[in-house]
């Protein structure tokens, strides 16, 4: 009767069950989406990172990461570590500040929201007069200075955000001893920069906007010095010692100013425009920092001179005779510098610039001459071209391994060699348990190739597949370096180029064999690609083939792009992987999918419009085979066709964009330009919805047909040894699924190794199945005689899996969107389907087998479906019998590239990008989990704060 | 006239050659006629395949009566299941047609090229306000045609009346499936499709589940125009008390299985192409299956030299035996509520 039992009632399973699944959102990995804000301690040398989302990120060494959201979802405006401690105070958009807390819970610190806070004024009040505008944690670590717009100061007290009223700094306060006429000229506006004395905790500078510089005395509650700055100020910086101090100002100059004690009003000591003397854009930050032999660092974002360099993203860095303007390629966030912060210490002696710019970090090596970039070891850009697949292979052999890194490093010369300098906390999550890579295909024809085994994604080695074509825009045209007597002397820095010279190069499918060593790469043109890992540079000519799938079709005519030009004669390849095969399809339309088999050295690739098989070792094509319906016209013609119906989607898209960029100018000010902008979004959405309600949603219901478009389209394709003919004598056999829920099988025959050169390889169809659903084949697996899906290519030979069993017999596991279905081999005959489509409304979007193990017994593991539907749901289906053995969500259904970028791995685990340029890491599995787990440490004086901190902790916010 | 001739029961043979030998016997080679019997019942029914022509060899007793008609002036009428209570107007009928002089009647085709394309069903189990819509797209070459949308609809829940978001026929298509049927209509609103429940569910959802079921697509609707209704004596009205209501939970499973019977077996029948013979459905495994479909399995001869390689001396082509196998299985009942209930097919 146990067949009858309805799934989830059998108590033997269920338990089972929760030993083997359980779903885990671990980590983000690359660079957050739209950062707002940075914040570093040195003290704790943590670095944080807040975003437009309300997220914020806490960085330290390797592995060390902490992640906190803010319920109001809120840019994050500034970021400030209290000194000393294991705080951070954050300001939002919305003018409300936070504090979070690094807390040590069950062995591993957490971060946790403590406390919110908005400043409210006196009623009454407009809303600018409680406007933050700079935030100053004093070094007592107990109260915080909030300058405003209304050019008050108020004082809150820590960590209970209480308003000390009686210590605020009003501005009428601030201007009773300032000469008349300058009070005239102009009044203080808001607060633009609060520092504190770096020796005097009782004194701290403070910065108005329109020029008006004071260093007021916490003690007495007045004015000591005032400064009459001629400039709008947009920043200040401490002298270490305090006997000066350095502001920048909005027309691209800077001043420095003495502070003594008998010159209540002291005149600059030098004032300069760095890269004048035409008009230049404003100095928004600066910093000085001196050093043991005597020639200081000025180091300052901005300041390019407005005509020519005015788009330019620069930091300079002025060191004695040595000038460099750092050229990001997108807009510089924030930026801090890395310097001793031992306070007996004399000097700052900086050792590195960081730079949090809108799509990268950038890191630079202040102590090596030439100041080179250090290699991050997280925040990876992955979008430095936008990702266009990829390919994740587990458990990858230490001397593939070695290989790649040896690679990769050959690559990376010009990086610095000094450790990384955001050390802070200490990494106790195990070592990963296995060496996993995720390759990642992108739009400029590079693969790149990234350490996925731990909580840090890190760039292994990075390929480029460009060097096989000729493209119209040659390397060498557009190289940066600009004589030395360049003025300014900008140096382009960081990786981050969305720009793709050729969009035909665009990787649409990797497979790489980690047991050869033999990797496939094909692109957006219908570019295969065959390659081979070479430790040394090499030079050879790349064999070059055809595949005309369209065959014997006539009357075709293919509107899409022209398919890429090859390079004559030999080429250079660097150490790594280096092709040495490469077959374009014909048309050149997108390669849709790919296998390779390193065994019998066979890679198999479809189209829209067939598919083909090639061999590799005797440089041959073996055959094509045409998968066009002849109605199929769509296919035919190339992707412009289907521009066509995009063309409305990605006009809304641009729109979107531009109003995100819109708002997101609006920062503070609120003058009436915002309020213009905010009017005509406002418009802009009423006439979008307008439009939506003209169209009502309806969707029409009609019965797939043979004559849709994009039947012929190969969505699958599948190399098996199994018994496809007959049950004694099994063969090699290629199986390839379509968009139109057709099947096809090839039967192989490879030569054996000792005739392989000698001998063709053949290949003759043995079977074709058409579903009746004729829903797309998005996967096709043969079952062994013991139902297990038969291993990867060369993994019997590497005694890595156990040979599978060619007795009993095997089984034929078609997945199309809609529904799974076992059909018995040689002989098809189906026996048993799962429906999904028809009974819970969701379509199969990526589908793989996966391991899962017990986390209670070592000796248990079974394989399971692993599906992702376009609802975003994960549901893990048994193998062989297919029953649902649990459902997860996990992407939200509206986010259409998240679900059409996820991998699972082979362990129960997967990516997915939450934004272009961040993975999101799941986990399926209780045995595999990679998530970060890390300590700071706490030092003694946060004790006393304990008490007060309880309240909080309850009510803190929801992390991560 | 009347012909006499002998058969033999055991070896009937098909239903061409018996046809052809009508011919031959009444001397009429080129002439179309339409081949009846009477059954025990005495009811006229026809023969023009080989099923019926078997069953009426087997049911002679021990005499068949056939009649036979030439095709431009027989009365299709007279055929069907009504005839028993018709019965001695029958023969008459058929014998003498110029006794029939009613108005030239609306020629209908014959049963055989009938097909079902919707019925209501379950009218039995559901409440009077709902409707049970099954269309048989299979071999119609019509579209289904019909669209849906969006809406909201006014329900009675614990809370009171509430307005909850629902799924709606928003359009027909002029000459479609749904629209000849003449059982759904705009702004109906959908509650089931092949008896799962649409609350809760996307537009896209329910796209993609009536797409999936689109072969034999069964959906339950609350027709906007009530007046239709059909009035049902007490026992099905008690239903109807909670008519406002558009699950059943408890006995949405007999319903299912009322309906998928029948319903798995017209289904899906993949066809595969083996490398000799033409396309055959697919069988099912025979001794382990699970699945209720029915499949049979014919092969087709591939020509081996295509793309130009030469045929492999190890892959001797294995033909398989060409005959049509039907295998239908008894099945019991409680397979099909486990095959219904949820997604799974258990061992």
């Amino acid at each position: 009767m146990r067949r009858f039992l309805r799934p989830g009632h059998d108590p033997v399973r269920e338990r089972l069950k929760r030993d083997l699944f359980q779903f885990n959102k671990t980590v983000e990995h690359g660079f957050p989406h739209q950062p707002s804000a940075l914040g570093y301690s040195p003290f704790l040398r943590l670095m944080a990172i807040g975003t437009r989302s309300g997220a914020i990120k806490l960085y330290g060494a390797p592995g060390v990461e902490f992640m906190g959201l803010h319920e109001e979802n809120n840019t994050v405006m500034q970021i400030h570590f209290i000194p000393d401690q294991c705080q951070l105070v954050t300001l939002l958009d919305d003018n409300s500040l936070h504090l979070w807390s690094l807390k040590q819970h069950s062995g591993a610190s957490e971060l946790r929201e403590e406390h919110r806070f908005t400043l409210k004024g006196p009623p009454g009040s407009p809303p600018s007069a409680t406007q933050i505008t700079a935030v100053l944690p004093h070094s007592s670590r107990e109260v915080l200075y909030l300058g405003t717009e209304s050019g008050n100061i108020f004082v809150v007290e820590l960590p209970s955000f209480r308003v000390l009223e009686d210590r605020t700094i009003t501005s009428e306060a601030v201007l009773q001893r300032v000469p008349e006429d300058y009070c005239n000229r102009r009044s203080c506006e808001l607060v633009e920069a609060l520092r504190e004395h770096p020796k005097n905790p009782d004194q701290i500078l403070i910065g108005y906007s329109r020029g008006l510089i004071v260093l007021w005395d916490l003690q007495n509650n007045k004015v000591t010095h005032h400064f009459l700055g001629s400039q709008q100020l947009e920043n200040l910086y401490w002298q270490r010692d305090g006997s000066k101090f350095i502001s920048c100002h909005y027309d691209g100059s800077y001043t420095q100013w003495p502070v003594s004690s008998d010159n209540r009003q002291p005149e600059p000591l030098e004032n300069l425009v760095p890269y004048g003397p035409f008009p230049c854009k404003a100095i928004s930050k600066i910093y000085w920092q001196t050093t043991k032999n005597g020639l200081p660092y000025i180091i300052f974002q901005g300041g390019m001179p407005r005509a020519s360099y005015g788009d330019r993203h620069s930091i300079s860095v002025v060191h004695g005779s040595q000038q460099t303007a750092f050229d990001f390629t997108s807009r510089v966030i924030d930026f801090f510098i890395i310097f001793s912060s031992e306070p007996t210490a004399e000097f700052d002696d900086p050792s590195a610039m960081v730079v949090l710019a809108e799509e990268e970090l950038v890191v630079i090596d202040l102590k090596t001459a030439g100041w080179p970039a250090v290699h991050p070891p997280y925040l990876a850009s992955l979008h430095c071209s936008a990702i266009t697949c990829s390919h994740h292979v587990s458990n990858i052999p230490l001397k593939l391994w070695e290989r790649i890194i040896s690679a990769g490093s050959k690559q990376n010369i010009h990086y610095s060699n000094m450790p990384w300098p955001i050390d802070g906390g200490t990494n106790i999550a195990p070592d990963p348990p296995q060496r996993d890579l995720l390759l990642t295909g992108h739009e400029d024809g590079t693969v790149r190739f990234w350490d996925a085994s731990g909580v840090c994604l890190h760039l292994l080695y990075k390929l480029s597949t460009v060097r096989v074509f000729l493209t119209d825009a040659d390397p060498n045209d557009n190289m940066n370096t600009l004589g030395e007597d360049e003025w300014p002397p900008l140096r382009k820095v960081g990786t981050f180029d969305p720009y793709s010279d050729d969009p035909r190069l665009g990787i649409q499918k990797i497979y790489l064999c980690k047991y050869s060593g033999y990797l496939a790469v094909a692109g957006t043109a219908g570019q295969v690609l065959v390659m081979e890992l070479n430790d040394e540079d090499a030079e050879h000519v790349v064999d070059h083939a055809e595949a005309d799938l369209l065959q014997d079709q006539e009357g075709y005519r293919w509107k899409g792009h022209e398919k890429l030009k090859t390079r004559d004669g030999p080429v250079r390849f660097e150490a790594g992987f280096q092709p040495f095969v490469l077959v374009q399809c014909q048309p050149p339309a997108v390669v849709t999918s790919l296998a390779l088999h390193s065994e019998w050295k066979l890679v198999a690739f479809g189209t829209s419009h067939g598919f083909g098989l090639f061999d590799h070792q005797q440089k041959r094509l073996v055959f094509v085979k045409c998968t066009l319906h002849p109605s199929d016209q769509l296919a035919l013609e190339g992707p412009l066709s289907r521009v066509k119906s995009l063309k409305k989607s990605l006009r809304q898209s641009f729109r979107r964009i531009r109003r995100s960029r819109v708002s997101s100018r609006k920062r503070r000010g609120g003058s009436g330009n915002a309020s213009e902008v905010q009017e005509a979004n406002a418009k802009f959405d009423q006439d979008a919805l307008q439009e939506m309600e003209l169209a009502p949603v309806q969707r029409k219901i009609e019965a797939r047909s043979a004559e849709d478009s994009f039947t012929g389209f190969v969505r699958t394709l599948y190399f098996a040894d199994t018994f496809l003919r007959d049950s004694s004598r099994h063969c090699p056999s290629l199986w390839a699924g379509t968009n139109g829920g057709t099947v096809y099988a090839f039967c192989l025959r490879v030569p054996p190794a000792e005739r392989r050169m000698d001998e063709p390889v053949r290949a003759e169809q043995a079977k074709e199945i058409q579903l009746m659903h004729r829903a797309p084949v998005v996967g096709i697996l043969v079952l062994d005689g013991r139902s297990t899906p038969l291993p990867e290519p060369l993994e019997v030979a590497h005694d890595l899996s156990k040979s599978p069993d060619m007795q009993g017999s095997h089984q034929l596991l078609v997945v199309s969107e809609e529904q799974f279905k076992v059909f018995t081999l040689p002989k098809v005959s189906s026996k048993l389907k799962l429906k999904l489509t028809a009974l819970e409304g969701c379509r199969v979007r990526k589908v793989t087998v996966a391991n899962f193990g017990s986390c209670k017994t070592d000796d248990y593991s079974e394989n399971d479906l692993a599906v992702l539907t376009n609802l975003g749901d994960i549901q893990i289906i048994s193998l062989p019998f297919l029953k649902l053995q649990i459902r997860y969500p996990c992407i939200r259904k509206e986010d259409v590239s998240g679900i059409a970028s996820c991998v699972f791995t082979k362990y129960g685990q997967g990516f997915y990008l939450i934004s272009p340029s961040e993975f999101e890491r799941f986990s399926l599995s209780t045995k595999w989990l990679v998530e970060p787990r890390c300590i700071v440490d706490i030092p003694e004086v946060t004790s006393n704060n304990h008490m007060h901190n309880k309240s909080g902790m309850e009510n803190a916010a929801r992390k991560s | 006239e009347f012909r006499r001739f002998s058969l033999e029961r055991s070896k009937p043979g098909k239903f061409e050659e018996f046809y052809g030998l009508l011919q031959h016997v009444h001397k009429i080679p080129n002439v179309d006629v339409l081949v009846g019997y009477t059954d025990i019942h005495g009811d006229l029914l026809p023969i023009n395949n080989d099923d019926n022509y078997h069953k009426a060899v087997s049911t002679a007793n021990p005499l068949l009566r056939i009649f036979i008609q030439r095709k431009e002036d027989a009365d299709y009428s007279a055929f069907g299941t009504d005839t028993m209570t018709r019965k001695k107007n029958v023969l008459s009928n058929v014998l003498r047609p110029d006794n029939h002089k009613k108005k030239p009647h609306i020629v209908i085709s014959m049963p055989q090229d009938f097909r079902p394309v919707s019925s209501i069903i379950d009218v039995d189990i559901l409440p009077e306000t709902h409707r049970r819509v099954r269309l048989y797209k299979y071999g119609t070459d019509k579209p289904l045609g019909f669209y849906i949308r969006d809406g909201s609809s006014v329900r009675v829940t614990p809370h009171g009346l509430e307005k909850v978001p629902g799924i709606f026929i928003s359009r027909l298509v002029p000459g479609g499936l749904a629209q000849s049927t003449g059982l759904l209509a705009v702004n109906d609103e959908v509650l089931e499709v092949n008896g799962i429940e649409v609350s809760g569910k996307s537009l896209d959802q329910v796209t993609d589940m009536m797409i999936a079921n689109s072969r034999n697509l069964i959906i339950t609707v609350r027709p906007a125009n009530q007046r239709n209704n059909v009035v049902r004596n007490s026992r099905t009205s008690g239903s109807s008390g909670q008519s406002t209501e558009s699950s059943l939970p408890s006995s949405t499973p007999n319903i299912l299985a009322n309906f998928l019977q029948g319903e798995e077996e017209s289904d899906e029948e993949d066809i595969i192409i083996e490398d000799s013979g033409e396309p055959q459905q697919i069988p099912k495994a025979a001794p382990t299956s699970e699945s209720l479909e029915s499949l049979t399995q014919i092969e087709l001869l591939h020509e081996s030299t295509q793309n130009g390689f030469l045929p492999s001396s190890e892959m001797n082509l294995n033909h398989s035996a060409g005959s049509v196998s039907m295998e239908y299985e008894a099945q019991d009942p409680d397979h099909k509520s486990l095959e219904e209930d949820g997604t799974i097919i258990t061992l």
